[in-house]
């Protein structure tokens, strides 16, 4: 396939002694949205921080939207510039207001006016509906408000790719939805996107493919009804049986 | 709260039992302040270790009495409350009530009541408290050392030119907000040292030359204390980035550095620069003695604040540095506009800390010769004519260092406020 946007072949990766990630090949199309899953420690949080190399992989190659990803300083931050990342934790920058937070990276790395990166904020900030407290600081927050500000904040780099790492996991029941409807959004949009998470019911609703994963290889991969309605191997019988 | 001791009474005579005990208390104190300012002694008769004790114990027995769970009275309710949980604690309010009375009337007398400060000599001095005339007789050259008095406008000149530049910062416009940081970590530094270079030193526009070893007091401890602080700052928060660098070469340099200037004691450092420094140099290549001193100074702290950053740069969660990645900032922007600005707001005290200690440290440049205020006074109490007033010029010192480092922990204070906003 010839319009694959992120290109993973025989990636492996170890954390010293121990390897993580095994002979990973993985190809994504444009437009489309993955959801990993699978048990903790299983490499599918160290899968997506590969792909922006937050961390190394130290065989194989990814190649992402035709670049590749090696020791060139330049390329990487050219990359991490076009796909938006979000985290378990927020990760928002504390002592930044909201707006702020948003406009930081358009302004210094895309070097966009200031007056058209805020417009470009309160967009964003807009649809992720906490338009409202821009002027805030992420402290002053819950937890949904500040996950969807992160979301906002990778949007405000207009990226081609969204990685999103456990987004939910750190989050009350109650916020979970909030920040999933925001993501719905955002796969309606036409966004490529790459999900980690255990919220079965999301990836049943705007995945396009389903990939499982398993002490550090990709198990099973299959499209979203097929994965659900007939999963092939005993391991993932076994963790759907589990998680459904 | 703790849990308090109550005495029991029955509640019928309870009035009694406070009013007893008020008695008591107010006995006991009564007796340390008549001992003291009046030398009357109301139990002369009795044995010396009695008399000696008398107002503790009966001033104990006064607390023991009143300490009263819903006495009827607020004062006393709140007595209770703060100072007389425990006898243990009352024993401990009475001694520190004690030690007052004894020792701040007889400092204050010293002080103020029965001291001098008109007249210009030492004959004016005839009370028994301390001898003010001593330091305004000196004062100038507390201020200024052997600066010749008729330049002394000059040295006031550069002082209020470089604190008018410092206050740039409140009125830049919104457009110059951004180059602030440029401005306070290069433009300022240069140009104070300009002004303190050409109007203070002089040699140029008709202005008399005046060599640094005439320099002298509080100007030379703010000299020092100011260039020290500002170059040292920038080097430390360099230093604490190469400590952690993934560059092997800059990682080792730094630690080295580090751990150099961490291991020798700040007066040989002065003594190298003054003494052993200028041996290595070639010949005809000058460096003014206080250039020397203050760049020692200011290589020596940069190893302090270096690790007080570093300690900042720590506390900071992996996650900050991963979501400046991976919006695409690099190395420099990412500690510039997150890294840095949080990691410093945590350090604000640890940072006070050092520069507290380094305007404290300034005395030490007295080794090389350089008087400022502490060594001005060193050199002025073997004055012949004005022997044996040390006490009070070490005290007029001790004020004056005490109120600058109050000053500048109390702007520590607001700046962390300033700048809290998380949590």
């Amino acid at each position: 396939m010839s319009d694959a946007i992120i290109k993973i072949e025989k990636m492996n990766k170890w954390f010293g002694d121990f390897q993580v990630l095994k002979d990973i090949n993985l190809e994504v199309e444009k437009n489309k949205k993955i959801v990993v899953c699978g048990p903790s420690g299983s490499g599918k949080s160290t899968l997506i921080r590969c792909i922006n190399r937050l961390e190394e992989h130290q065989k194989g190659s990814i190649i992402v939207d035709g670049t590749e990803l090696d020791e060139n300083t330049k390329n990487i931050e050219q990359i991490r510039a076009e796909v938006g990342m979000v985290f378990q934790q927020f990760n928002l920058f504390p002592h930044l207001s909201i707006l702020d937070n948003c406009t930081l990276a358009p302004i210094w790395v895309k070097k966009m006016p200031k007056k058209k990166a805020q417009d470009l904020a309160m967009h964003q900030l807009e649809k992720v509906q906490i338009v409202d407290q821009a002027q805030k600081f992420p402290g002053q927050l819950s937890g949904g408000q500040q996950q969807r500000c992160a979301i906002a904040r990778a949007l405000c780099m207009e990226p081609k790719i969204m990685l999103f790492d456990e987004p939910t996991s750190a989050l009350d029941p109650e916020m979970i939805k909030e920040v999933l409807d925001a993501m719905v959004n955002l796969a309606k949009g036409g966004m490529t996107m790459i999900v980690v998470t255990h919220e079965m019911g999301f990836a049943k609703e705007v995945a396009d493919e389903v990939i499982f994963m398993d002490e550090g290889m990709i198990v099973e991969k299959a499209e979203t009804k097929e994965f659900f309605a007939n999963p092939k191997s005993d391991r993932t019988k076994l963790f759907l049986s589990q998680i459904l | 709260m703790s849990k308090i001791t109550f005495l029991k009474p029955d509640r019928s005579n309870i009035n009694a039992v406070l009013s007893i005990g008020i008695i008591f208390v107010i006995i006991g104190i009564l007796d340390v302040f008549l001992n003291t300012f009046f030398k009357l002694n109301l139990l002369s008769s009795f044995p010396k270790g009695i008399s000696i004790l008398f107002p503790f114990i009966i001033a104990m027995i006064g607390f023991h009495l009143v300490r009263i769970e819903f006495s009827g009275s607020r004062t006393i309710d709140l007595l209770n409350k703060n100072i007389n949980t425990s006898t243990f604690n009352a024993a401990l309010t009475l001694l520190i009530l004690f030690i007052l009375i004894k020792a701040i009337p007889p400092s204050f007398s010293w002080m103020i009541l029965d001291a001098n400060i008109s007249g210009d000599s030492k004959e004016a001095c005839t009370g028994t408290g301390a001898c003010w005339t001593y330091i305004k007789v000196w004062f100038r050259r507390f201020m200024y050392g052997m600066y010749p008095n008729e330049q002394h406008w000059r040295i006031n000149t550069a002082f209020l030119l470089v604190i008018g530049l410092g206050t740039f910062g409140f009125f830049a416009t919104e457009k110059m907000k951004k180059f602030l940081a440029l401005y306070y970590v290069v433009i300022y530094p240069i140009m104070a040292f300009m002004i303190i270079y050409y109007l203070i030193s002089g040699g140029y526009f008709g202005l008399e030359w005046i060599e640094t070893g005439a320099w002298g007091g509080l100007s030379l401890t703010f000299i020092v204390s100011f260039f020290c602080l500002i170059f040292c700052f920038p080097l430390g928060m360099i230093l604490a980035l190469g400590r952690r660098s993934s560059l092997p070469a800059v990682r080792y340099v730094s630690i080295g550095y580090i751990e150099f200037w961490r291991g020798v004691p700040l007066i040989t450092v002065l003594f190298m620069s003054s003494v052993m420094f200028p041996m290595f140099l070639p010949e005809d290549f000058f460096m003014d003695k206080l250039v020397r001193v203050i760049i020692a100074i200011t290589l020596f702290e940069g190893a302090y604040c270096a690790e007080v950053i570093r300690g900042g740069l720590q506390s900071l969660p992996r996650g900050q540095y991963d979501a400046a990645k991976s919006l695409g900032m690099g190395y420099w922007k990412m500690h510039i506009f997150v890294i840095l600005p949080q990691a410093l707001k945590l350090v604000i005290p640890g940072i006070c800390n050092t520069f507290l200690a380094l305007v404290k440290d300034t005395p030490l440049i007295f080794v090389v010769g350089l008087a400022e205020l502490a060594g001005m006074l060193a050199l002025a109490k073997t004055n012949p004519e004005w022997l044996g007033y040390a006490m009070e010029g070490y005290i007029f010192a001790a004020i004056i260092f005490w109120i600058i480092c109050y000053a500048m922990s109390k702007y520590s204070y607001n700046l962390e406020e300033k700048y809290k906003t998380e949590r």
